[in-house]
């Protein structure tokens, strides 16, 4: 009986060892947020990353794999981004970084990787800055000025005169609101009164009714995605700007695909302007928004965040695969510039020079069908590089 | 001239139910504090259980909103009354500290539970059509939920404070809330009566968190978020006071809004400057005993 099972045996830890001497285990450090109030995003992200772990596993060359070591950074806190970032890195020895939802956590996190020349590819923090912070930072997200921006040429040249922003006061609302007023006036629009709104403002109302006693065509608005977006567009309804004629338009944060469905039918006729929607009807979307919703309900919808850091975990997967998991920082940088993938929200690059992404903008309205609501996508402004540092450049 | 009274009616109008929520969530906090001496941290989670209640009653079930409430209201006076008999009547006795680090667990425990049952999401509350859009006032319109909120709040204040003006019960808690030794020594049980409080300040708050469910957005980090609000209007308004808080509320919640309104700015520092101030001035509260 036992002779019978020692050959396999011996076979079966012949093979193990001779794996273990070429296994190559790629150690990726994930700092994201998984517990808090704010934690809904993150959520999406790690839904992201697990989806494309699970689908392109049988893509890596066999003896290599890719360890995940998660890291909760509990809500935007640099200190504790900081910390993590740091534990990460010296004792886990991990070869990249990635993950991070908050624009002041990537930054605390940046002269880190700079020092350690890990690479850190970002999958969701969006301010314009973070990428000049550190050589060896890459992003697969997004910026605000890249939405928001095309969204107040759109604005100027779609008969909006007259527009009141409001935005929550932290590093993406006061993006989302300078790219917006700069495209908006050099159009040849008017803002008609900017109001930053607190962070932790429970009540939006007194804002909107100011915004509303100054009777604009429009009000732009930015509040951080899968929180307050759902409290602001009922009260947007509830003092009636909507009925009064005045049109909500924002970065696609304000009316994000999971949040959607509970807004209800007061958010029909929202235009926003962001890169990904559930509804996109590209080959690559269906596929992920299927693959989405066989792995985590029918009733589910993947929002940017989990779109975002699907690609980015393909970002890692490609850096991983060329190198045959021997990371060499530089190198891995040179493969992050200029790579190209077809994502579910389209056409993405990330840009060599900037090592940010550049992406198709997609102009989306609100609207119902077949008694879902979704955000229909009706004009495409292709591969738009982040306006801030086209326009930085210049000066 | 018009545009002024505009916003002076905005202000009121918007702030008035800012507050109305603020104060019929607060005040059951306000009394555990002042008639047992228990720093209830997790005030704030009984309000977002009865919040999930109500609105998932009426989303998932399309139960009426009023009984959605009545039930948000009864389901968690009930629970918090099991909840004061076995785990916080172990605390009455011991320091502060304890009660604390006991609340805040129950907080964390709260939110966990409630972001695994219901996702991380904000629960959308759908008030009954009736109620949702706009009232035309006849020289302005207001929102319909807003005036609402504001009489119903007001009906249920009114029929608070005569509860404890006038009935018994209410003749029982202010004499144990006033000396609670003396009033044991008349035959007064405290220990029926303290869980009979409990369970009314709870329910009162789950109330809260039903009808505020609009403006304090029902999520599993609400008892966190707005803890500082809730324990704003009790320090303001004084331990163990009915009237202190409804007073504290006013001045926060409309002070809250006008701020936000005419400077917004400023808006984030206003209530906070005010409750700085009004503690100064009176470090027991407005209604507190010294």
């Amino acid at each position: 009986m036992r002779k019978r099972y020692f050959m396999p045996a011996l076979l079966a830890a012949m093979a193990l060892t001779c794996s273990l001497a070429f296994a190559q285990t790629v150690k990726v450090g994930v700092i994201n947020t998984y517990t808090g109030p704010l934690a809904a995003a993150g959520d999406q992200m790690q839904r992201g990353i697990d989806l494309y772990m699970k689908l392109h596993q049988k893509d890596l060359p066999p003896g290599i794999s890719i360890e995940l070591i998660k890291r909760d950074d509990t809500g935007p806190n640099p200190e504790v981004a900081k910390r993590l970032a740091q534990e990460l890195i010296t004792r886990d020895k991990v070869q990249l970084l990635t993950g991070v939802i908050w624009t002041p956590n990537a930054l605390a996190i940046a002269p880190l990787v700079t020092e350690a020349k890990v690479p850190f590819i970002i999958m969701n923090a969006g301010t314009a800055i973070i990428t000049t912070k550190s050589p060896y930072i890459a992003r697969v997200s997004f910026t605000l000025w890249q939405s928001s921006y095309p969204l107040g040429s759109w604005a100027a040249k779609n008969g909006l005169k007259n527009v009141y922003t409001l935005v929550s006061d932290y590093g993406p609302g006061i993006d989302a609101e300078a790219a917006f007023t700069k495209a908006f006036t050099d159009g040849g629009g008017k803002i008609a009164g900017s109001v930053r709104m607190p962070v932790t403002a429970p009540d939006f109302v007194p804002f909107l009714q100011r915004a509303k006693d100054a009777k604009p065509d429009a009000v732009f608005c930015f509040v951080p995605a899968a929180k307050a977006a759902t409290a602001f567009m009922k009260a947007y309804d509830d003092l009636g700007l909507r009925a009064a004629g005045i049109k909500l338009i924002g970065p696609g944060d304000i009316t994000t695909d999971e949040e959607l469905p509970g807004m209800g039918d007061v958010a029909i006729g929202t235009i926003t302007m962001h890169h990904y929607s559930a509804a996109g009807d590209r080959p690559a979307n269906k596929a992920f928004v299927a693959a989405y919703k066989a792995a985590y309900g029918a009733k589910e919808e993947p929002s940017f965040v989990a779109a975002d850091s699907y690609d980015g975990m393909a970002a890692i997967f490609h850096v991983v695969i060329a190198q045959h998991g021997n990371i060499d920082p530089d190198k891995t940088m040179d493969l992050l510039k200029g790579w190209k993938y077809d994502s579910p929200r389209g056409p993405i690059m990330i840009d060599p020079e900037t090592r940010d992404i550049v992406q198709n903008e997609y102009l989306r309205r609100v609207e119902k069908v077949n008694g879902q609501l979704q955000n229909t996508e009706i004009e495409t402004i292709p591969m738009v590089k982040d306006p801030w540092k086209e326009l930085n450049k210049t000066k | 001239m018009e545009t002024v009274l505009d916003a002076l009616v905005s202000i009121l109008f918007l702030g008035l139910g800012f507050a109305m929520v603020l104060y019929i969530v607060s005040v059951g906090l306000s009394l555990t504090m002042g008639l047992m001496g228990f720093v209830n941290l997790a005030h704030g989670a009984f309000a977002m259980a009865g919040g999930y209640i109500a609105v998932t009653l009426m989303n998932a079930y399309q139960v009426p909103f009023g009984l959605a409430l009545a039930a948000a209201f009864v389901v968690v006076g009930l629970v918090s009354a099991v909840l004061e008999r076995t785990l916080y009547a172990r605390l009455y006795g011991v320091g502060e500290l304890e009660q604390v680090l006991f609340t805040i667990g129950l907080i964390f425990m709260a939110e966990a539970i409630l972001r695994k049952a219901f996702g991380p999401l904000p629960l959308p509350m759908h008030p009954p059509a009736i109620l949702s859009g706009q009232l035309n006032l006849g020289f302005r319109t207001v929102p319909a939920y807003r005036a609402f909120l504001i009489v119903v709040s007001f009906v249920l204040i009114l029929a608070l404070w005569l509860g404890i003006d006038r009935t018994n019960f209410g003749a029982r808690l202010r004499a144990a809330v006033d000396n609670r030794r003396m009033a044991e020594a008349i035959g007064i049980d405290t220990s029926l009566l303290f869980t009979m409080t409990f369970a009314l300040g709870s329910g009162l708050a789950a109330l809260g968190g039903g009808l505020g469910a609009d403006i304090l957005a029902i999520y599993p980090g609400y008892a966190v978020e707005y803890l500082v609000y809730f324990l704003m209007v009790v320090a303001v308004g004084g331990l163990g006071s009915i009237r202190g808080p409804f007073v504290a509320a006013l001045v926060l919640g409309i002070g809250d809004t006008a701020c936000k309104y005419l400077v917004p700015e400023f808006g984030a520092f206003f209530v906070y400057i005010v409750m700085i101030g009004l503690l100064i001035w009176r470090p027991a509260g407005l209604f507190g005993r010294a």
